[in-house]
């Protein structure tokens, strides 16, 4: 049998995965929800056929977007989420002990039903009791909060369908509101590779750029994502992300992380010259 | 299929598509093989259907066959005696009633705060216009409505008049009591004309205001491509018994082209099935979304979103709730400056901003989430730009001195003047904001001291000016014996 998922990722490159079954199908009120199994990367989440994550890679998304930051901040106590449905970054920000409230903002509740039941690897997270599911748009959410966060991750779907509104200009000002004096953002910020995904990477950049006093973007590699060369953004009212870094104190929680580390955390900034341009263009 | 369901254009065009017809005829384009850029921009579906008048597409100068059929269900559907198919914009169905109306020296009674192309259209036929003055509310600093007791008195001031035209709402969703000036009109021996630019949606939707044929009119202008949902610059000429459609035609024929589009045609045809098959249920989402949006804006601070409570029982006799107006200057912020850094700043386009206000067009093709990015970018302005309000001006009721008729100032032979040097003179040009598009100055009226300081405050804040010969309105032309 030939079963294959396939995405997308230029007009002209598609990427695309043996399937072994499909666990689930289904249509919410803002999108289409799948969820696969495969040899080669376990348990996939597809939202209107765009993937989300899979088993075999997740860890370096999740770690990535969460590590960084609560390795900067030095006492991050209060700290939203928005999107997340999956889990997957609520069960790194629950490893830290001094943590007392994480709000999760996801618009669509099935995407978060399915993944407690298809996707246990990373959905355990919300069984974490300082956790608070709130399913509304981050949009909205966020523009009834002020001075209240220590951090806030935006991990969100691409920048047309539901996530859209994640990735504007009224969306980050809202997000600098919403945090305290020091408090830091993260964000899903797409790739620097294909041209679409580029424009979209440099619209992101120069919304946050205008929003944010610090800004600055790191990187990862994360097979399943279009060219595999993904970027985030780090962006805050106060700490740099290289120079207010405490390895040693982040060291001493004696996390087992896979991807992450604090000798790659300051490589993660060092970016290739062309990404640099990009950048550069919209500031 | 019977009655509404049917689209009597849009099936003559797939009919005409299934018989592939050799042309021989216009446009040159031909089906668009002749113009592959055109053609890959617009698409090919679109182009086949650009074609010329035919036998089996009928003629919209004389509509015999599938066009006379169409016009007939939007008759039904909107509860009008004829219905006529507009592909000049609901411009030249305001044109084509004030010129079916009256005739040259003969009166018109009408608000000020028209749309330009009712006073263009005296231009043309030489009629004389009779301003009511339409309150305005100073909080909000807007022109409301006509009260019924202006509209009377300017009745028996002018009883030759041949009759009075309502805007059915204003732009910024006010409207009068149309049922009672349709009577006025009527008992006084006057038509009925209606400018409802604003209102297409009054006629499929619960819980609006009264749409103006339903309330008497005796003519309608409806903006189809406006809350309708068709082409831009289609629309409807709506008439009711007491007026002579073969007159109308005729009317409409003087300036109407002989190459009606039948993209716009069979999108008024589509967009008509659909409101009366689905209007109830679309329009009703459409109030909800709006209802909504007001509310959260509400919830801002500063801004004041305002709906039925203005209502007044007169001047503001009922109000159009999918009108989201949006006062601003609260927030310390010119209407236009809120319009401004809207587009600028967070990529949103409002439909306008004047002195005091935004309007935000809610409609058929919006999204939740794209209301949640309007109200959060108002919230943003508010808190990135929030300051003290004294200096800024509101929107004033500039009170019209009509000097001559629009048509004797426009053709009088006219000398330019720098705008400061024309105080006192008489105007023979438009001076608009645009949009709303309605007149500061008119032609034939008298420039005074006030109407220059609007103006200047106008360009400082970065309105759009429009209607005068010199595009960067410095200059005035004027009246030379005047």
């Amino acid at each position: 049998m030939e079963l294959w998922f396939t995405e997308r990722h230029t007009p002209h490159v598609e990427f695309s995965i043996r399937v072994d079954r499909q666990l689930y199908s289904g249509q919410s009120e803002f999108q289409r929800i799948d969820v696969f199994d495969s040899k080669e990367f376990g348990r996939f989440l597809t939202l209107d056929g765009y993937m989300m994550l899979t088993e075999k890679d997740e860890f370096i998304y999740h770690e990535m977007m969460v590590h960084v930051p609560m390795a900067v901040h030095p006492d991050p106590e209060k700290i939203l989420v928005i999107g997340a449905g999956d889990g997957g970054v609520v069960r790194e920000l629950a490893k830290y002990q001094k943590v007392n409230t994480i709000d999760v903002v996801e618009i669509d509740e099935l995407v978060v039903e399915v993944c407690k039941i298809h996707l246990p690897q990373t959905a355990c997270g919300f069984m974490d009791e300082r956790v608070n599911l709130h399913f509304e748009d981050g949009l909205k959410y966020i523009r009834y909060h002020e001075n209240e966060y220590d951090l806030i991750i935006v991990d969100s779907t691409d920048p047309f369908g539901p996530g859209e509104g994640l990735f504007t200009k009224e969306f980050y000002g809202n997000c600098y509101k919403a945090l305290k004096e020091d408090g830091i953002m993260v964000n899903q910020h797409e790739s620097p590779f294909y041209a679409g995904d580029a424009l979209a990477m440099q619209r992101a950049h120069k919304r946050i750029v205008e929003s944010f006093p610090i800004s600055k973007v790191y990187q990862a590699h994360i097979p399943t994502y279009p060219s595999g060369h993904w970027l985030f953004g780090f962006s805050s009212k106060k700490y740099h992300p290289i120079r207010d870094l405490d390895k040693a104190r982040w060291n001493t929680f004696g996390f087992k992380t896979r991807y992450y580390n604090t000798n790659l955390h300051v490589g993660a900034f060092y970016l290739p010259n062309y990404v640099e341009e990009l950048l550069r263009d919209v500031e | 299929m019977s009655g509404q369901e049917r689209a009597p254009i849009l099936e003559a065009l797939n009919q005409f598509k299934k018989q592939r017809v050799v042309p021989f005829d216009v446009p040159g384009h031909k089906r668009g093989k002749g113009n592959p850029e055109l053609t890959g921009f617009l698409g090919e579906q679109c182009m086949t259907v650009d074609v010329n008048s035919m036998k089996c597409l009928d003629n919209l100068c004389h509509p015999v066959s599938v066009i006379r059929e169409a016009e007939e269900l939007a008759a039904e559907a909107f509860g009008a005696a004829h219905a006529f198919f507009m592909v000049n914009g609901t411009t030249s169905a305001v044109q084509s009633m004030i010129l079916s109306a009256a005739k040259r020296g003969e009166k018109i009674i009408l608000p000020r705060n028209v749309h330009r192309s009712v006073i263009n259209a005296m231009i043309l036929n030489g009629a004389i216009p009779v301003y009511v003055n339409p309150e305005t509310n100073n909080e909000l600093g807007i022109s409301l409505g006509m009260s019924l007791e202006k509209v009377k008195k300017a009745v028996e001031e002018n009883p030759e008049a041949k009759a009075i035209l309502v805007n059915n709402p204003t732009y910024y969703g006010v409207c009068s009591n149309i049922r009672k000036i349709a009577k006025l009109a009527h008992d006084n021996g006057m038509l009925l004309l209606a400018d409802e630019a604003h209102g297409t949606h009054f006629y499929f939707g619960e819980n609006l205001p009264v749409p103006a044929m339903r309330a008497g009119a005796d003519m309608a202008s409806v903006s189809m491509h406006k809350s309708g949902g068709s082409l831009t610059q289609s629309s409807f000429l709506l008439a009711g018994e007491r007026v002579n459609p073969d007159y109308i035609r005729q009317v409409i024929n003087l300036t109407q082209t002989t190459s009606g589009s039948y993209l716009l045609l069979s999108s008024l045809d589509i967009s008509r099935k659909n409101l009366a098959l689905h209007g109830k249920d679309i329009f009703s989402r459409v109030c909800d979304m709006a209802e909504y949006a007001r509310y959260e804006i509400n919830q801002i601070g500063d801004y004041y979103a305002y709906s039925k409570e203005i209502i007044n029982g007169d001047s503001i006799y009922d109000f159009d709730v999918t009108k989201l107006s949006i006062h601003t200057l609260n927030v310390g912020l010119a209407g236009i400056e809120v319009y401004d850094i809207l587009r600028d700043d967070y990529d949103i386009q409002v439909e306008f901003g004047d002195l005091g206000n935004i309007l935000a067009y809610v409609s058929v093709g919006d999204r939740i989430r794209d209301i949640e990015r309007l109200v959060s970018a108002l919230s943003e302005i508010r808190r990135r730009f929030k300051r003290d309000k004294t200096g800024l001006m509101k929107q004033e009721y500039l009170s019209p001195q009509v000097v001559i008729t629009p048509q004797k100032a426009f053709y009088s032979e006219k000398v330019s003047l720098p705008l400061k040097e024309s105080e006192g003179h008489v105007c023979s040009e438009f001076v608009m904001c645009y949009p709303p598009g309605i007149p500061i100055l008119a032609p034939g009226e008298r420039i005074t001291r006030q109407i220059l300081d609007y103006i200047e405050y106008a360009k400082e804040k970065g309105c759009s000016l429009t209607g005068a010969e010199d595009m960067n309105t410095e200059r005035l032309n004027i009246v030379k014996e005047y």
